[in-house]
């Protein structure tokens, strides 16, 4: 089982190392000059050599490369150029708003998306499934930022119960446990967990009509097992996929949510993503991407070791 | 007879669907198995020997069957349990035995888990003593290092092994009748036939009445004190397995022995078959089922309803020529 573990952890360390290589190179084949956002419009042509030199800009993209890899290794992921700031403190602050949100939209979606998918599942070709694959099908094609807005416009706009944006009282980006910055979580968390629970329900749905189908669950009403003992051994056969499903949308989560955090002004890694992307700043866009891409490596290996403890099958063969 | 019937099954029939697509798996079978007895049910695929089994376990999904006859096991009338009650009497008073272990196991639980599982559910004892209980049936179904082997998961184990502990999962509450889907057909021949000895062996010492199911002869022959042979969900013969293979009366049990490999079997010689296939589930031919295939089938074979002839004791046939089929084959071939 260790072995395992340390292997999967081996696995994954030349995976992050492709993931930063093409993260770089993505950037940099990217059209449009870094410097533009931070130099006047007349800047001379000695100042702006001055500040490609300061920034790293007038090295060999190799060289560039290595030498942001080596001190991202450290912790160190050079200074946004917009803002002055350390990009790694800058992204960290982000990537813990991003969390919290995916992970109540996670939790959301999972709870739902498994309810309803055990529930067409068990009920398959009746009037519920049909309603509950109809559900989930809405919720994987409903454009997310449009249910945003309509949600905003119900819930905070209309009937005034919750704040439209932000994170937190008086547009704070510092997260606190309590009701007033719980309160900013409600909609931008029921908006992002739509995908997810779809996506959810369907492969629950497909788990439990696949699991019902075999042998051993007549086995198990043979041994004289009630509905509820049969559904206890359905729960943990498909819970490893149905997890693995949910590590997966976690991760998409974690940094495919520029949409909803723009639609919410949550102050997450989508939104400091969005505002990289046009100001050009090319450390803090790729200094993002790099640990979004490596919080992804990790939630799968993570997945995949906890699959491995709930199914016997993935370690020992 | 004398002796009291632990099973007694009472034109039993199965249909699947409904309407023009209904498959009538099971026409009115009647079989009775005494305590400590065991009788083999034979046919070829499709023929409703499995799904028989089934019934007598209730384990056809209810929605899709229709199962109209009566079934007696061990005192419960099993078509009119409710579903609390049926629960109790599966695994507690009848278990079955599977023919793949791999598939009728749970793969994600360890074999020695779902033993303890279930004594638990019927015995209602503590962990520890189900553990002890479920150690003493891996030694008893003759399990080598049997602790260690309670904590492997079904695709750990060999075929054969797998098949012990399905034994040994099935004998977990000490029932008193024993199921037997076609448990050696997944196993080669060598594992076959010492899965036959456990069983004979466990009939004998623990006084099971079984039904075993299979569509090898051979095996048959060597746990059964009875055979009925099925086909097209009939009885079509049942009695002794001496009688059975030494005189058989119905056509198609003579063409199933004469199907047989035997030993002397000359290089180049080809093996005897039964022409034609099965009779569509869906649309059975007035008369004998067996008609279409029988080379002593004659007009009075193609309608009404054969009935079931006794010939001697605890010997009878389904078929109107019973009165020539000992004899010699040639004399009445053509009609």
């Amino acid at each position: 089982m260790i072995l395992f573990i340390l292997r999967r952890i081996l696995y994954a360390i030349p995976i992050m190392f492709g993931v930063a290589l093409v993260c770089f190179s993505l950037v940099h084949l990217a059209p449009g000059d870094p410097l533009v956002s931070v130099l006047p419009p007349d800047a001379s042509a000695d100042l702006q050599r001055q500040l490609r030199t300061l920034y790293g800009f007038d090295r060999s993209l190799p060289e560039q490369f290595f030498s942001w890899i080596l001190r991202a290794v450290t912790g160190d992921l050079g200074t946004s150029i917009a803002s002055s700031r350390s990009v790694t403190e800058e992204v960290f602050r982000a990537v813990k708003n991003t969390l919290i949100l995916a992970s109540f939209a996670t939790m959301i979606g999972f709870f739902f998306g498994s309810l309803f998918g055990f529930v067409a599942g068990y009920f398959r070709d009746t009037f519920v499934d049909k309603l509950a694959s109809f559900i989930s099908v809405m919720g994987v094609s409903i454009p997310h930022y449009w249910l945003g807005m309509v949600l905003v416009i119900i819930f905070a706009a209309q009937l005034n119960w919750l704040p439209a944006t932000g994170a937190g009282p008086g547009g704070s980006a510092d997260w606190a446990w309590d009701w007033a910055h719980m309160r900013h979580l409600v909609l931008p968390a029921i908006t992002m967990s739509v995908i997810p629970m779809g996506i959810i329900a369907r492969t629950v749905r497909a788990l439990v009509a696949d699991t019902l189908a075999q042998e051993f669950i007549i086995g198990l009403r043979a041994k004289g097992l009630t509905d509820f003992g049969v559904f206890r051994h359905v729960v943990k056969n498909v819970a490893p996929t149905a997890l693995a499903v949910m590590g997966l949308q976690l991760g998409y989560l974690l940094g495919g949510s520029i949409l909803i955090e723009t639609v919410f002004s949550w102050p997450g890694t989508g939104f400091l993503l969005n505002s990289a992307i046009f100001q050009r700043d090319l450390p803090l866009l790729q200094g993002t991407i790099l640990v979004l891409a490596i919080f992804f490596v990790l939630l799968n290996v993570l997945v995949d070791i906890l699959q491995s403890t709930l199914d016997p099958r993935i370690t020992r063969q | 007879m004398s002796q009291d019937a632990i099973i007694e099954i009472k034109d039993l029939e199965v249909v699947f669907g409904s309407g023009s697509a209904a498959v009538r798996a099971v026409n009115g079978v009647t079989l009775r198995v005494e305590r400590g007895q065991t009788v083999a049910l034979i046919g070829e695929s499709g023929s409703g020997k499995s799904v028989t089994l089934r019934s007598l376990l209730r384990l056809h999904a209810p929605k899709k069957t229709t199962i109209k006859g009566n079934i007696r096991v061990a005192g419960h009338d099993v078509l009119s349990l409710s579903s609390s009650a049926l629960s109790n009497f599966r695994g507690e008073v009848c278990s079955m035995i599977f023919q793949e272990p791999l598939l009728a196991l749970d793969p994600v639980y360890s074999v020695g888990d779902q033993i303890v599982e279930s004594i638990q559910r019927h015995k209602g004892c503590s962990r520890a003593e189900a553990n002890k209980k479920a150690l003493e049936l891996f030694e008893r179904v003759k399990i080598p290092s049997p602790e260690r082997r309670l904590a492997a998961y079904p695709h750990e184990m060999s075929g054969g092994m797998r098949q012990r502990a399905m034994i040994a999962l099935a004998l977990a509450c000490d029932p008193q009748v024993l199921l037997a889907d076609e448990p050696t057909t997944a196993l080669d021949a060598t594992v076959q036939i010492q899965i036959l000895l456990l069983l004979r062996e466990l009939q004998k010492t623990l006084g099971l009445s079984i039904v075993f199911v299979t569509h090898d002869i051979g095996a048959a022959v060597e746990v059964a004190d009875r055979i009925a042979v099925m086909y097209a969900g009939q009885i079509v013969e049942e009695g002794d397995v001496r009688t059975i293979m030494r005189a058989p009366r119905h056509p198609y049990t003579k063409a199933l022995l004469q199907s047989r490999a035997h030993g002397s079997l000359d290089r180049g010689q080809r093996l005897a078959t039964i022409p034609g296939a099965p009779p569509d589930l869906a649309k059975l031919p007035p008369g004998c089922a067996f008609a279409p295939r029988c080379t002593y089938a004659q007009d009075e074979c193609r309608e009404g309803t054969i009935a079931l002839i006794s010939l001697g004791e605890s010997h009878s046939a389904r078929c109107r020529r019973t009165d020539v089929t000992h004899l010699p084959h040639t004399e009445s071939v053509e009609t």
